[in-house]
């Protein structure tokens, strides 16, 4: 009999344990607290990466957020009656989300993402509405935007929308599953991935069949790669636990967030449930397209390009083969591997040679704590050094990227880094 | 363990008849253990070492492999200063206060207690001291600069850097860092960033006073002498409280 208690501690130990885990995830979104509710919907809408300043009070707003037509400030939204949103309604505040208008009906700068909020469902932003009033009034006014003439003129902004605007809550496809669609709501609607992972033009705007197609990241000089092409960040071919991994952790088996995207996972995605992570990642997997034909091959001479290959390996050998593996192979999650790694092949290689000259962390994160960090090689590689590594990862072990020059690496060196 | 206690008093006539039961569950979970342990193991082998160094590998080709510092110049020593003076820069280097974009970047996603940790672990590294340099400055210059460190300047209220920093100069736990194996271009830049306001620290910020009293010349002169000046070999930081300060100072709770 004593022999056997402990195996039966055990066993009702991890029962206990299921139980207990289980009572966790449902106390997330489904819960009936609406504050609580509200919160988490605030997570997934990433709220405070903008309107918290740096060592500021949260929701305060007071962030500078560069833009190509100048700087704005966020807005505080906290409860303040006089300098917050403490005198809205849940329908002032659910009309901002839904049409990008202030309760005076001025028009809000499309910085504010109103342009995927306004998918969100009357009962979420009421939540959200019902946590903002719940958390401490912070009398901070608002900082005057600072924009070029004429986009300082907020009449242009009337234009703006006329294009690029499409008001209306999200519609589920009846075709598809619920988890499809719960996934398809948070990506389209709260987590407006498609502020950055959409071409955007020069006035600021995305075609909608454009949508989810990458692009550059203006002013951070980050590419957001195509969520659709299986030749950028598609994840066709990626398992479903693999994106639930890279989207909550930071890190997979498949490859890494750095960047705008660390600050995603970081400040937004860690904190959603199992259920609603895997939702996004069904959803995000579903989009992928069939991948079009390779681009063309290299712009640079082929005596070139295999010269700056041959240099490419020397350099990877000595530098990067200790952690990423002589055949790109990397230990991961943590260390990532480089060959088949969409990211290193995409068309654009400004992502790869950023994180060579820069290096980088992923985001700390509740399932990764204490991430591992990419050394920068700016101050130990020359501009070819970096060109002919990063040629050099582009093409080997099978991958299908082209090489980049020396001049691309150069210009890169000056790139914003926060 | 209440709920073996539980099981003990209470026998329960389904589990006293199962015994097979049991062993069958005792011999799956040995299985189930050793595949585990055989998973694990295979996992090791192909996982980065799970080590601090490991994960600070990021920070050494600008602060040596062991926070001993490089061959640049104005890239500063980590090991063996007090490790609240260095997860005091690495809170100010992720939130922004201390500017330095290639650091701000590598640190705005990290949580403070993996900041701290990091901060504990460059604090417990001992690197040898590199050998002092001569000085290309003048005996004027050096005079001056000792003058300053080592006495201050009373009339401009300039209090001796050893008031605060210690009378061997090696600082003191939890927040104020020694100064000494330190190169005299990093020293110069960083009291150049006070004088200026463009490097801060929490109120009432102690160095950004001081140093506004200092003109160009005084920070040249204390730069060159300190980097002149061979640090002891008992550089470790003095205890917390091991002496008062001349005032308060945020960076240094009392």
């Amino acid at each position: 009999m004593p022999s056997r208690s402990p195996i039966l501690v055990l066993l009702l130990w991890s029962l206990f344990a299921g139980s207990a885990a289980e009572a966790q995830q449902k106390a997330g979104p489904t819960s009936d607290n609406i504050v609580a509710r509200g919160e988490y919907l605030a997570r997934a809408g990433d709220c405070i990466a903008c309107h918290t300043a740096p060592e500021g009070r949260t929701f305060a707003g007071g962030r500078a957020m560069p833009t190509p037509f100048g700087t704005l400030y966020s807005s505080n939204i906290t409860p303040d009656r006089e300098t917050g949103i403490g005198k809205w309604t849940a329908e002032d505040f659910y009309k901002a989300m839904h049409t990008g208008r202030f309760p005076d009906g001025g028009l809000m700068y499309p910085a504010m993402p109103f342009a995927s909020y306004t998918k969100v469902t009357r009962a979420d932003s009421e939540a959200i509405f019902a946590y903002l009033k719940s958390i401490p009034p912070v009398n901070q006014r608002n900082r005057e935007h600072d924009l070029r003439f004429p986009y300082s003129n907020r009449q242009l902004i009337l234009g703006w929308r006329t294009l690029y605007f499409n008001e209306g809550e999200f519609k589920p496809d009846p075709t598809k599953s619920a988890e499809w669609n719960r996934g398809a709501y948070l990506v389209e609607g709260l987590g407006h991935c498609g502020m950055c992972h959409s071409p955007i033009n020069a006035l600021g705007g995305t075609a909608q069949s454009d949508a989810f197609k990458g692009g550059l990241i203006p002013m951070q000089n980050w590419y957001a790669p195509s969520l659709t092409s299986n030749r950028e960040a598609g994840l066709g071919d990626w398992s479903i636990q693999d994106i639930s991994d890279l989207l909550q952790t930071g890190v997979s088996q498949r490859g890494v967030v750095y960047g705008p995207m660390a600050e995603v996972v970081h400040n937004s995605l860690q904190y959603l449930s199992d259920e609603d992570t895997r939702a996004m990642a069904v959803y995000l997997k579903g989009i992928s397209e069939p991948s079009p034909p390779p681009p063309a091959s290299s712009v640079l001479p082929t005596t070139e390009s295999s010269l700056l290959i041959s240099l490419g390996k020397t350099v990877y050998d000595k530098n990067c083969a200790s952690c990423h593996g002589a055949q790109g192979e990397g230990k991961p999650p943590h260390w990532p591997p480089l060959a088949n790694n969409q990211s290193i092949e995409m068309q654009s290689a400004v992502n790869p040679i950023r994180m060579v000259l820069n290096g980088g962390y992923p985001p700390g994160t509740k399932g990764n704590p204490m991430p591992y960090g990419m050394p920068p090689f700016a101050g130990l590689l020359s501009d070819n050094e970096v060109a002919a590594v990063v040629s050099y990862i582009r093409t080997a072990w099978g991958n299908r990227g082209t090489p980049v020059s020396a001049r691309d690496a150069n210009e890169l060196r000056s790139a914003p880094l926060n | 363990m209440p709920i073996y206690v539980a099981i003990r008093n209470q026998p329960d006539p389904v589990l006293e008849g199962g015994d097979v039961f049991a062993r069958n569950a005792a011999l799956a979970l040995a299985i189930a253990t050793l595949a585990a342990c055989n998973v694990a193991a295979a996992q090791t082998a192909n996982q980065p070492p799970d080590t601090m160094a490991a994960r600070v590998e990021a920070c050494t080709p600008c602060h040596g492999n062991k926070g001993e510092g490089t061959s640049d110049v104005y890239f500063p020593r980590l090991a063996g200063k007090p490790a609240g003076y260095l997860y005091n820069q690495l809170l100010a280097f992720k939130n922004g206060r201390r500017k330095y974009p290639p650091m701000n970047y590598l640190l705005e996603f990290l949580t403070d207690p993996y900041l701290q940790q990091m901060a504990d672990y460059f604090a417990d590294q001992h690197p040898a001291l590199p050998p002092v340099v001569a000085s290309d400055a003048s005996q004027e210059v050096l005079q001056r600069g000792q003058s300053l460190v080592t006495r201050g300047d009373p009339q401009r209220q300039i209090p001796a850097c050893g008031s605060c920093h210690g009378p061997a100069l090696t600082g003191m736990e939890p927040g104020i860092p020694g100064l000494l194996g330190l190169r005299p271009n990093y020293i110069s830049a960083q009291l150049g960033a006070w004088r200026y306001g463009t490097r801060t620290a929490k109120a009432p910020d102690c160095m950004q006073q001081v140093a506004a009293r200092l003109t160009e010349e005084d920070v040249t002169a204390v730069a060159a002498w300190l980097a002149n000046h061979p640090a002891p070999v008992m550089n470790a930081p003095a205890p917390k409280g091991t002496y008062v300060l001349p005032f308060a100072c945020g960076s240094e709770p009392e």
